[in-house]
């Protein structure tokens, strides 16, 4: 991009300036720090110039907005066109009270909707089951069988709101929950969209919520890439995350080197089952961190959307759909303090602003007190607000990628891609994504680089605001979200009333049917579908599943 | 020489959130404590077995599910059913402050929100085991 006779000139100026200008002073008066480094312990220069970045190629390593390899963004337009979907990850106790929340966020300017489920939810159990004790309703809302989901999108129009379901193990079971609530409604499967996460690859990883071992976990994937292409056009089968993976203490290097292997991944597996690359993978979405670090987070989803258009174009692709990396973004709920969590507000706000100029197709602002139990309305409406303020007033959606040519975060940029690689090649020599997960390799990884990041905050070498630096004494005063006594017996009696009302014969015979399938090769969603409609609950939809596959054990590694 | 501090950390319930289990678990461990993992999705059941079987002095559960007040409850309960009362017990992970005071009164001795200093939990332990 520079021409030779510049690069030397800088090169000797920049080695003046070390020498007179920089090095003087600092030897005199010292840096506050011995060495500046982010989040993913590498060492940043006290100033970026050209020659960081004297190989880079606008045309080849850049282009323009929504032109190869998209690094500048994945629309020509971007926010100028569209705003990113304002989606706020809710759920809690009933489906009654969650449909409220879902409708308070309407009515304060939410665009699309985000489903937490509870945990026996999230393994696919009812909330009578044993294991699901103390549980119901508490990280997310309880269903366990279409009735809840009827209940939980009661008036809201499916047709017109896109929702993303934050599901894995029992993905295509509560997949089909949704599309069955659609059928009954006479919406036709390809006017509803949104997104189930559906990847297992990192819950062995980070997440821990994984029902099945890897090899029948990712055939369903599969079945879910088939059954969507075909059936449900608009939806996305997959949002492969490194959000679990970073919350569970990883760098963003290691978050975006471990999602994008994990995507590559599913890919090698779709096209082995015989799927046409170009049919599936323009409905792969992506799901990353947005953390502290402002640059090296803004460089991370920037690398990510380079590697992986570059990487499916390897693989194959010929649409240009196939090689946009789609991606929602959510603040790091792990930098969420409970010490004085009106700062928290300050955080997400910084970090979301990292995801818009980083250029987010849909975003999740945390709220200020879910360090200390799930967000309170309130608290949701300030960080939607967050969202909105930078959307209304900071004028950062007028220009396309505006630090796109900053010296830093193109060398930052280029170093992401480069220790992405490396990860790459690592995993390769383990034999792949599923070998490394059994050797606990992503899990050792992470579990290295939380506990060195957590050393340094106990030492003061980082600094946490209000935790090792400017603490306050007193106990933190915000009102906390109060879920409803009641709602554990009205789900209970809702599960009752199903079993004594259904058709019993019918329900058997699906879920049959379904055996049959899972025991065979057929894709298993049309067979889940009737199971689903035939009002067999998820925990005996995915108890037969459990039976034909069985149940994935991890390595306790710390 | 004195013996060593055996700690049991656990994870109750469904809950899938290790990052604090594990860092909690190497801290006690560079203390000098001996520490025993037991992965994920125990029983209250499982872990006071797990804490007979390894003999240990102390348990640190960790949730953050928001499923705390049953599930400690449940693993303190047990401990009394079985006159297990020397075995220190101590929890974490998101709960609110209105909780802890009940949490207390059940037998959880200990209980450390995000953000608390390791050597805190570390100290809490040596001055409060009991055998």
């Amino acid at each position: 991009m520079y021409d030779r006779e510049m690069i030397e000139e800088l090169e000797e100026k920049r080695k003046r300036w070390e020498e007179k200008t920089y090095g003087p002073l600092k030897e005199k008066k010292g840096e506050l720090k011995d060495r500046f480094q982010n989040l993913s312990w590498m060492d940043i220069a006290p100033v970026h110039t050209p020659l960081d970045i004297k190989d880079h190629e606008p045309l080849r390593d850049a282009g323009l907005p929504g032109e190869y390899p998209y690094l500048r963004g994945i629309h020509s337009t971007m926010y100028r066109g569209k705003v990113w979907t304002m989606r706020q990850f809710a759920g809690f106790g009933t489906a009654e009270e969650t449909n409220n929340r879902y409708k308070y966020l309407l009515e304060h300017g939410e665009t699309g909707l985000s489903v937490a489920f509870d945990y026996p939810t999230l393994y696919g159990y009812d909330t009578d089951h044993p294991l699901a004790r103390g549980e119901f309703g508490k990280c997310g809302v309880a269903i366990s069988s279409l009735k809840d989901m009827e209940v939980l999108f009661k008036d809201i129009p499916v047709d017109r709101i896109t929702t993303s379901m934050t599901i894995n193990g029992p993905a295509p079971i509560v997949w089909a929950f949704y599309i069955a609530n659609a059928d009954n409604r006479g919406i036709p499967r390809d006017r509803i969209g949104g997104t189930i996460q559906n990847d297992v690859l990192k819950e062995y990883i980070a997440q821990k919520s994984f029902i099945f071992p890897p090899e029948p976990s990712m055939r369903l994937t599969v079945d879910t890439f088939e059954f969507g292409s075909r059936e449900v056009p608009r939806w996305n089968t997959i949002s492969i995350s490194g959000y679990h993976i970073r919350e569970a203490g990883s760098t963003a290097v290691q978050e975006l080197a471990f999602t994008l292997a994990d995507g590559f991944e599913y890919v090698r597996w779709a096209v082995k089952r015989g799927l046409d690359i170009d049919a599936f993978a323009p409905r792969l979405s992506f799901f990353f961190n947005a953390h502290n670090d402002f640059f090296e987070e803004i460089a991370k989803y920037r690398a990510a959307r380079r590697i992986w258009a570059r990487g499916m174009k390897e693989m194959g692709a010929k649409k240009e759909r196939s090689l946009l990396m789609r991606f929602h973004t959510q603040t790091a709920g792990v930098s969420l303090t409970a010490q004085q969590p009106e700062m928290n507000l300050i955080r997400v706000a910084l970090q979301a602003m990292a995801a818009v100029l980083g250029g987010t197709q849909s975003l999740h602002t945390n709220s200020m007190d879910e360090a200390l139990a799930l967000p309170s309305e309130k608290a949701v409406r300030l960080a939607l607000r967050t969202q909105q303020i930078i959307e209304e007033e900071t004028g950062v959606t007028n220009t396309i990628d505006p630090l796109g040519g900053s010296y830093y975060v193109e060398w930052l940029t280029d170093r992401m891609e480069e220790e992405t690689m490396r990860y790459f090649d690592r995993i390769e020599r383990l034999g792949g994504v599923i070998p490394a997960v059994e050797k606990g390799f992503f899990q050792r990884e992470i579990a290295e680089a939380s506990y060195r990041l957590q050393q340094e905050i106990e030492r003061n070498e980082r600094i946490v605001v209000g935790v090792n630096k400017y603490q306050l004494e007193e106990p933190p005063e915000i009102p906390l979200l109060e879920m409803d006594e009641e709602g554990e017996r009205i789900q209970m009696n809702r599960l009752k009333r199903l079993r004594k009302e259904r058709n019993d014969g019918k329900v058997q015979r699906a879920l049959e049917r379904l055996r049959k399938a899972a025991e065979g090769e057929e894709n298993t969603m049309p067979f889940i579908l009737d199971c689903v409609h035939a009002y067999a609950t998820l925990g005996e939809t995915c108890g037969v599943l459990r039976e034909v596959f069985g149940e994935y054990e991890e390595p306790a590694i710390f | 020489m004195e013996k060593k501090i055996r700690v049991l950390v656990a994870k109750p319930g469904l809950d899938g959130h290790d990052r604090g289990a594990k860092i909690v678990a190497r801290a006690l461990r560079d203390a000098g404590m001996e520490v025993i993992y037991t992965g994920l999705h125990q029983t209250a059941e499982m872990i006071v077995q797990t804490a007979v079987q390894e003999d240990v002095d102390v348990i640190g559960l960790s949730l953050l599910s928001g499923a705390h007040m049953t599930l400690f409850t449940d693993v303190a309960n047990i401990l009394k059913e079985r006159g297990m009362e020397d075995v220190l017990l101590v929890g974490g992970g998101i709960v609110p402050e209105s909780d802890v005071p009940r949490l207390k009164e059940a037998g959880i001795e200990g209980v450390f929100g995000p953000g608390t200093p390791l050597n805190q939990i570390v100290d809490f332990i040596r001055e409060n085991v009991k055998r």
